[in-house]
């Protein structure tokens, strides 16, 4: 095997920071298999071949494993006469644990399967939260699927589809956690896992679950439905560490980077060093326990705020999920139920309603929340908007009819909660 | 008959979807699932975690190069046999985190990971891993490479990573292209063509389902065209914005250019809802050279922002938090970047990015 000359990735093997350009090159150079040796060789001389012309040279196709109509994102070498191993390097998108935990033992059967099949090339994980198996041929993705799949892993989204979801490390390692991210995250994806594997939908649908507004899961910008951790009662305070605190740093300390820091202003440093906060104006924006950890605990009547529609750039400009529930419990199966068919109820009239290549968000922003807000079965709440109208172009005539409502649904909380 | 067979010998997929991540887990961390009280942060890279049961849990976190040969994943399955419980996480910015019970584990483990050349870090305060996405090893529509860039930088960037000397924490992003993998970030470092796309009419036909195509454009500047007697899509230039956003569906419709695919650099995109809400990236700099393999124009900007906001930021300010208080004027005089009309936004609702008040810092 000539290897390729790579003058300027070899420039990527200098400094500190652990280099993928030498991991490539111990795969090309040491490992057992000339498969392997080779293929990665042809890649590393298209990269190059890439950095020297700064152009890509991939182009997508059709490569699936039978049964399912996305997960795989096809890769064909543009210049595959000069690299000819690597002409075909296909990525399978492999949906991780929620979460994202593994015990050694499972990772290195991956990496035992992958580099029976694959180049030997994986990341943990892609932007889409996916295992990424980077450098595949046509034929060996479906040896390599069937493999994984037998021991509990199934292929991710690609295309117009739901796409694999994210959750932090949430309620197994944070105190912040407010609900069962984990189980949030496999009850929605699972259900949809049809959507998921038979691209049919207008576009990418993606759910992302945070335990709390930290949202770790970049959700409110990412996902078309975010489920974030929130609570309602009040904030639990432990006062003889609040105490303790302000004694190591010092009240100025406190005032500024706590009080002052609290974007409503529902902190108040009493007299004797310890703490009161308004929890009727908090917004549970988690300041204050991301500073002290030690004093500051979510309430105990926990659960999620839902947002909607969030998404980058194409084509629209960019969009930030909106609250559709400003406040559900996640606890009984009910909950559950509830939370699942909010998803249900979305997907679908987006799917019926949405143009093509059209987020949710996108279409939110073409008929108004209001209108899918109808669509879904959800009354309107304060709580969804930064501040009511200020266009005065609207038609309200049903404006009476509205009121009364408001006053009902009222009156039907009050009652419940009686 | 061989068709039947053939049918008959494929398997079909177990729809399993997401795994349970409840069996990867730590047992420590199973049995005191939702009842973790605090933590704290006794160095840079390192996690303690107490539980109501009076249980710690130890996370030590370290970079790697993303990419992983399967030696390097072994390597750290290794170091996770030897000198932690066997128990490992991602976070999502690629880094590996390790578990372990008894607190005299991790200065070993920390060693074990040095030694193999991975960098433990990217804490709290720190400026973390880069996320990003394929670029020239694997993407089909990129400006440029992703790997490449994240690891120029992250040589430049290393102390930084290692140690806790920001005012808050910094998620920076580089992506290849204009639809933003990498997403939003503290930093953004983001391909941004100037030229409009150039037409392979020969192919155009064939290759791309031209309404769709033009239904893509988010300024209506495609339209179908015979061109040398071929069905093919022509670019109104004067209205085109160079998005890029025609090439995915029509690769026929090059944007990528080695000259002009420009790369523009964005500040203060913050996903958390702490202190303040989540807001988007703003515009800093553009027109600066994609230039691998180590990409020194864009790594010299950046540093520079860093600089100026360790210097200046107060304590737990992220850098959208920093600017706001600063104001934008402040901002490119401290970074010595020039404001151009190009960061007057122009796009729909962009007029609430105007400052309609009398508030100016003199």
């Amino acid at each position: 095997m000539k290897k390729h000359d790579t003058p300027m990735l070899d420039e990527l093997e200098n400094g500190p920071w652990p280099s993928f350009i030498s991991g490539i090159k111990k795969l090309r150079d040491t490992h057992p298999e000339k498969r392997i040796n080779e293929m990665t060789n042809d890649l590393l001389g298209q990269l190059e071949h890439s950095y020297e012309t700064r152009k890509g040279y991939w182009k997508g196709g059709t490569v699936s494993v039978y049964g399912y109509g996305g997960g795989i994102i096809p890769r064909f070498s543009e210049v595959g006469d000069a690299f000819p191993k690597s002409k075909e390097f296909h990525t399978l998108r492999v949906q991780p644990p929620a979460g994202n935990f593994y015990t050694t033992d499972i990772l290195r059967k991956m990496a035992d399967s992958w580099e029976k099949y694959g180049s030997g090339l994986v990341t943990f994980h892609g932007q889409t939260g996916n295992i990424m198996f980077i450098g595949s041929t046509s034929e060996a993705t479906q040896h390599f699927f069937d493999e994984i799949n037998e021991y509990g892993f199934d292929l991710g989204g690609a295309g117009p589809c739901v796409r694999t979801a994210m959750s932090c490390v949430g309620a197994g390692r944070c105190e912040m956690s407010n609900i069962n991210e984990h189980k949030a995250h496999r009850l929605l994806v699972n259900n949809f896992i049809d959507d998921m594997h038979r691209p049919a939908l207008p576009y990418k649908f993606k759910f992302k679950v945070s335990g709390c507004a930290n949202d770790c899961m970049n959700s409110i910008e990412r996902a078309d439905m975010s489920i974030i951790g929130t609570w309602r009662d009040d904030i639990k305070i432990d006062q003889e560490e609040f105490k303790k605190y302000v004694d190591s740093k010092g009240r100025k300390h406190v005032i500024d980077n706590i009080v002052t820091r609290c974007p409503t202003n529902a902190i108040s440093l009493n007299d004797d060093d310890t703490v009161t906060i308004d929890n009727k104006n908090c917004v549970k924006c988690m300041h204050c326990l991301n500073v002290i950890p030690k004093a500051f605990h979510p309430g105990d009547d926990k659960g999620a705020t839902v947002l909607m529609g969030g998404k980058r750039t194409l084509k629209i400009g960019d969009l930030m999920g909106t609250v559709i529930v400003p406040f559900m419990k996640l606890e009984t199966q009910e909950d559950w139920d509830k939370l699942v068919e909010i998803a249900e109820e979305s997907i679908d009239f987006w799917a019926d309603n949405a143009l093509e290549h059209e987020r949710c968000g996108e279409m939110i922003e073409r008929i108004g929340l209001v209108n899918f807000l109808e669509g879904i079965g959800i009354e309107v709440d304060p709580n969804m908007v930064g501040n009511p109208r200020e266009s005065s172009y609207f038609r309200g005539d049903g404006w009476d009819g509205e009121a009364v409502k408001w006053y009902e649904r009222a009156d039907a909380a009050d009652k419940d909660s009686a | 008959m061989a068709e039947v067979k053939q049918k008959k010998e494929m398997r079909k997929p177990i729809e399993t979807g997401a795994p349970d991540g409840f069996q990867y887990m730590h047992p420590t961390m199973r049995k005191n699932f939702g009842q973790w009280k605090w933590h704290d942060h006794p160095r840079p890279g390192v996690l303690r975690h107490a539980a109501n049961s009076g249980d710690e849990i130890w996370t030590v976190r370290a970079g790697t190069q993303r990419i992983l040969d399967v030696f390097t994943l072994r390597t750290l399955c290794d170091i996770g046999d030897k000198f932690a419980d066997g128990f490992v996480r991602f976070t999502i910015r690629s880094n590996i985190e390790y578990m372990v019970k008894d607190a005299s584990k991790v200065e070993p483990l920390i060693e074990a990971l040095e030694k193999e050349g991975f960098v433990v870090g990217g804490t709290k305060n720190s400026v973390a891993m880069i996320s990003h996405t394929q670029g020239w090893l694997h993407c089909d529509i990129p400006g440029t490479d992703a790997s490449g860039v994240v690891k120029a930088m992250m040589d430049e960037l290393i102390d930084e990573f290692k140690n806790n000397d920001m005012p808050n924490r910094v998620h920076m992003t580089t992506s290849c292209c204009q639809i933003n993998c990498g997403g939003q970030g503290d930093i953004a470092i983001n391909i941004q063509h100037t030229k409009p796309p150039k037409i392979n009419h020969d192919l155009v036909s064939n290759v791309c389902e031209r309404p769709s195509v033009v239904a893509r454009c988010p300024v209506a500047a495609i339209r179908p065209a015979m061109v040398n007697g071929k069905a093919s899509l022509e670019v109104d230039e004067k209205k085109c914005i160079c998005c890029g956003a025609c090439f995915p569906p029509c690769p026929p419709m090059q944007i990528n250019d080695p000259e002009h695919s420009k790369l523009a650099i964005w500040v203060g995109g913050n996903h958390s809802n702490a202190r303040s809400k989540p807001t988007f990236q703003k515009l800093v700099a553009a027109g600066i050279p994609n230039n691998p393999p180590r990409w020194p124009e864009a790594t010299a900007i950046v540093k520079r922002i860093l600089k100026k906001y360790k210097e200046d930021g107060k304590d737990w300010e992220r850098i959208n938090d920093w600017i706001e208080r600063i104001g934008w004027p402040r901002f490119f005089e401290l970074t010595e970047l020039p404001f151009t009309k190009y960061h007057i936004d122009n796009w729909r609702g962009g007029r609430k990015t105007l400052n309609s008040s009398t508030y100016i810092r003199f």
